[in-house]
This record gives structure tokens, sequence and C-alpha cells, in this order.
């Protein structure tokens, strides 16, 4: 009842949600249900790009959670993101039984390829769907809580904060691309046949996926926005400002630090679940240094402390992405780092900050 | 035998466990009607002595103004009360019972001392009713914060702080298009807020208009009685419109103590601060 209340008062933030709801709805009718030969048809490919954009946005989210309310910048983010990916691939990596290439019951190709006999113990429960989407919050919230514990109670901030969140992404990136992990290497997790039972490549299972997101996306939206407009999401901003202050009246600063960064790492958790089955692999590349920093971009371009900013800076830089890289692949990079510049000295509210300085002047 | 004694005492139902009895931090008390006690504190940085040897006590319900020059140690006396430094040796005590070198920062908060910074520290970005809402005491953990809801009760009580700090026309402002002298008051409110029974103030009249500092001094001396108030100035004027009494510091320890006119008929005060 309070989120009504909330929605009323966030007016940018009713209008996404409003186009999200409509979107989740008319794509998949107008993919299933439109036949191929209307117009109006929207063909699987797109819808699959489109969803794999709401978890992007969904993981921008969550970076603008602990960056624009909290103001820790993140430069690791993709690794929770990456984590939930992973999680979410053993699970389709144990659906595929013995329909892999080499048709073990239990162990995925990959192991056999390396000669392995056994189920390595991690990989034991994956096969439960249940158990896939528990693990999908829990391995990057434990993640996030054991390293902010340690990062927040010794009080590192600014930017030493984003150099070790970045050496953390960096070094799970080396980790995961190791054959003795038991993740894949440098090949990652692929070639999967079908989550809950219906198949990946069935246009009805994308829709579904689709709507997933888009339902992720709004619900994570609405919790976010509970967060920041509570209490706790003043004291969020209130620390940003002034710690000390904040600390001297009486609040534990890095215990908010703490579980606000948790809860944003079990949002990139969940991105990346999302996002896994739609792009059909995950693989090491995922927790590079540059895709977290990528986000902290499309964070920028639509404007820090606006969730809905957030929303709007991953659709429009990744929009970009897929149109440039397919159109001038060598431009895109300039592109990103141009943008960033820009953004930066003309834009320091993003996008969405052009639209409320028009409000304000009203 | 005692894992059998062990195991009764573990299924009496008369008791709980011992690690279930919450660790409640001990009331604050005031029978001997000293609110702090500071006992031999010494402090040094890198070799400097910043405190050394600084024996301080403060009344319940006093007004103390505190002196020096730059480099006597007033700020890091003020770190030590408030938990931001560790001394080296001696004791503080908040009342009898209250250790203040076993806690950190939010346990003294809510313990009950409240601190202003030297440069005025308001939640720029927030309205002045938020900043005064969050330093309201109360249940600061994550989870209480996050569903706290403010009460009639509450609300009164902000609505009688934005009176006494005379703000009660700027309410809806932000914090950060207050003045320099406004926000002074407001950070003070928020001390308020958080029903504190020991106020630090430093430099509470630094950057202020005469007008502006009598108002503050006002403020300070109707505060007193109910609360005790320590505050750090630089300013002999003001120091003197507070009246109360007045410690100097000097090279991290007390020169003198007394009313205003005892301290500066003080030949070594007169030599070491007030330079003549």
């Amino acid at each position: 009842m309070i989120i009504i209340q909330y929605l009323k008062d966030d007016r940018g933030g009713a209008f996404m949600l409003g186009l999200l709801v409509l979107t989740t709805i008319v794509i998949p009718v107008c993919n299933l249900l439109v036949p191929e030969s209307s117009g109006l048809h929207i063909s699987t490919y797109t819808m699959t790009l489109m969803g794999k954009y709401l978890c992007y946005a969904l993981l921008a989210m969550a970076v603008d959670l602990v960056w624009g309310y909290l103001g820790i910048l993140s430069l690791g983010h993709g690794a929770f993101f990456a984590l939930g990916g992973y999680a979410m691939g053993m699970y389709l990596m144990r659906q595929i039984g013995s329909r892999g290439v080499y048709g073990d019951p239990i162990l995925p190709d990959f192991m056999v390829f390396l000669n392995w006999q056994l189920l390595p113990w991690f990989w034991h429960g994956f096969d439960w769907f249940w158990f896939a989407m528990l693990m999908v919050v829990l391995v990057p919230g434990l993640l996030a809580l054991v390293f902010g514990w340690l990062a927040f109670r010794s009080r590192v901030t600014g930017v030493y904060l984003s150099i070790i969140t970045q050496a953390l992404t960096y070094a799970l990136l080396l980790a995961f691309f190791r054959n003795e992990m038991g993740f894949g290497g440098n090949n990652g997790l692929t070639d999967f046949k079908d989550i809950l039972g219906f198949s990946l490549q069935a246009d009805s299972t994308r829709a579904g996926l689709f709507i997933a997101s888009g339902l992720a996306l709004g619900l994570g939206y609405l919790s976010c926005l509970y967060i920041t407009r509570s209490r706790l999401g003043k004291l969020c901003t209130a620390i940003r400002d002034q710690e000390d202050r904040a600390r001297f009246i009486g609040y534990r600063v890095e215990n908010v630090k703490l579980w606000i960064f948790t809860f944003s790492a079990m949002l990139a958790g969940v991105a990346g679940a999302l996002y896994v089955p739609q792009v059909g692999i995950i693989n090491p590349g995922e927790f590079s240094p540059l895709a977290s920093i990528e986000i902290v971009i499309w964070v920028a371009v639509g404007g820090r402390a606006t969730l809905y900013g957030a929303v709007a800076g991953a659709l429009m830089v990744n929009y970009a992405k897929s149109y440039l890289t397919a159109a001038m692949p060598d431009a895109w990079l300039f592109a990103l780092g141009a943008l960033f510049v820009l953004v930066t000295l003309l834009l320091p509210r993003g996008v969405t900050g052009l639209l409320r300085k028009k409000e304000v002047t009203q | 035998m005692t894992v059998l004694e062990a195991m009764r005492s573990y299924m009496r139902r008369d008791q709980i466990f011992e690690f279930l009895i919450p660790d409640i931090p001990p009331d604050l008390d005031l029978t001997h009607g000293v609110i702090l006690y500071l006992d031999g504190i010494n402090v040094s940085f890198d070799g400097f002595k910043a405190i050394n040897d600084l024996n301080l006590y403060i009344e319940d319900g006093e007004l103390r103004c505190i002196i020096g020059p730059n480099g006597a140690g007033k700020t890091t006396m003020m770190d030590i009360i408030t938990g931001k430094t560790r001394p080296d040796s001696g004791s503080a005590w908040f009342g009898q019972q209250i250790n203040l070198l076993e806690m950190d920062e939010p346990e003294i908060a809510a313990a009950g001392i409240g601190r202003k910074f030297q440069k005025p520290t308001v939640f720029e970005q927030h309205a002045v009713t938020d900043n005064l809402e969050l330093a309201m005491a109360g249940d600061k953990r994550v989870w209480a914060t996050l569903n706290a809801r403010l009460n009639g009760e509450q609300r009164d009580r902000i609505e009688e702080v934005l009176q006494i700090i005379g703000l009660e026309n700027h309410s809806k402002n932000q914090a950060g298009s207050l003045s320099h002298g406004q926000k002074q008051w407001l950070e003070i409110g928020m001390l308020l807020m958080q029903n504190p029974k020991l106020l630090l103030v430093d430099e509470p009249a630094a950057g202020m208009t005469h007008q502006e500092m009598d108002r503050t001094a006002e403020l300070l001396t109707s505060l007193a009685g109910t609360r005790s108030v320590i505050v750090v100035e630089h300013d002999m004027d003001f120091v003197r419109s507070i009246a109360g009494k007045v410690t100097v510091l000097h090279q991290g320890s007390v020169l003198a103590e007394g009313s205003m006119d005892e301290v500066q008929n003080d030949q070594r005060v007169i030599e070491v601060y007030l330079g003549e």
C-alpha cells in the first residue's frame, strides 16, 4: 500500500513501470499470436534481445542502488551477475542429461572431455530447480556479505573500494578460466537444452523467459523503490554525503552498507540467472573488469540516484551497442569511451537529469 | 558428574541460557553529580603528544567552555569522548558506570553523547525535517530503519525542536539551501533529537554574524541544566556571553579552570593564550 503512495510521487518510475507492463504483455503476444506474415509480428530474435536488455536493466538498477544512493562505486558487480548466471548455467547443464555429445547421463560434456570420473561435490543439487534458484541469490549474496563485511568494517571507502571490487571480479575471472575449477574453463557452460522441461529453442519458452525478465525488473524496481523511499533510503544518501555525521548520530554505517550491498548483489544474481538461458551461454568473460565498468557507464548515462534512470541508461546504451557493433564494429569502444566522457562533462545527472531539470524549473 | 551437572543446568526450565541474555549496557549513573570523567588521558600521533595527562570533570547540567590556542588538543579530546580516537592511556567514564573507551561511535551516541562538528555537517540533500528525523533517538538498526514510520508523538517532537532552533519556517527546505548559521542550528537540533545527556559543541559561533551569535549563545544556555554542554570556542566575546565555567587547554593538558574573569587574570593563561 505504501508502495502505491511512493509511486504517486515518482512519475518517472510510474511511467517506466507502465511501459514495462505494456512491453511484457505486447511483445510475447506479437511474437506468439500474430502470424509471421503480419507487419506487427515480432521475431523471436528481437524478443530475446529485449529480454537480454531487461536483464541488463535489472543489473544497472542494482549498481545504481549502491552507487547512486550509497556512494559505493562498485566496479565488480559483473561478478555477482556472472555468479547468478553460473548457478543457472549449472542447472541447465544438469538438465542436458544424456543428450550431450558424449552421452554421459551424469557428467556434463566438458568433464567427460577432461576425463573426470565423478561429479564434483559443488555440482550436486543443481539438478533441482529450486536449489539452483536458491543458489542464484545465495552465492552472490554470500560473496557480497563476506567481501562487504571485510571491506566496510575496515572502513575502506572511495576509490580504494572501487579498486578492490575490480580486483575481486578479476580474481574470479582468472579462477573461472581454469579447467580445474570445474566450471567449464575458457568455454564456460553452453549447449543448454531445456529449462523445467520446456525446450529453450521453443518460441513459447523464450516468451516465458522474456516475461520472467520483465517481472523480475518490475519487482526489483518496486523493492528498490521501497528501500530508497524509506528512512533507510534517506539514511543511505545521508551516508553518501556525510558519513561521519551519520555515524555520530548513532547509525552503524558499516551494517547499512553491508546489507544494501548484499541486496544489490542478489539482484545482480537474479539478473544473471535470467540472462543465461536467453543468450544460451555463460563463460568467464562476464567476469571481465571491462564488463563491470560498462555497467557503471549505463548508470552514469541514465542518471545516478534515479532508479528508472539506470533502467533507461542500460536500455539506451545496449541498444546503441547492438546497433553500432553491427554497423561499425570497430567504432563501438570509441563510442563507449566518448559517451562516458561526454556524459561526465555535460550531463553529470545523466539523461534523466535533463527531464528532471525541466520539472524543477516548472 | 560435571557432565551430568552441565546437562541438568541446561535442562532447567526456570532459567534461560546464558548466551541468550542480551548484553544490556549499564544505565547512565549520576549519583555523584558528575557526568564525564577524563582521567590521565594521553594520546600521541607519531610522537607528537596531542593530549598530555588530561584530567577533566564535567558536572551534570553544567555548561562548560573550553578554550585554548590551536593545537591545544580540543578536537582530539572530543574525538576521544565520542570514540573516534583511542587514547594510549587513561580512562574516560560517562557517569559512574559507562566506560567510553570500550565503546564505538554509534554505541556512544546511543548512550547519550551528541557531537556537533566544527564545520557544519548536515545532510544537505535532505529537507530540514528529514535531517531531524534521521537523527531522532530510537532503534537505529538496519531493519528497523527500513520499516520506520513517524508517529504523531515523533512528529510533535520534530516540531518542537524546529521551534527551539528557530527553523520552523524552513522545515521543508533542503538543508543545503540554509545559511551558514542556520546549518549550525540545524546541527544542534539534530543533536537534540538524539536526546543526549551530554552535548559536545565544537566552535558553534565560527563564521556567524553578531545577531546569529547572540541567538546561538541563548540557545546553548537554554540547553544547559537539563543536559550538560561542552562548548569549544575561539571567540572570547562569545565565551563571555555564555558565562559558565571555563577550562583552558594548553599543549594537551588543563592549564587553568574557573570563571571567565578568573581565567583571564591568570598569569599563565595570559602568557600562552591571550598573548598580551
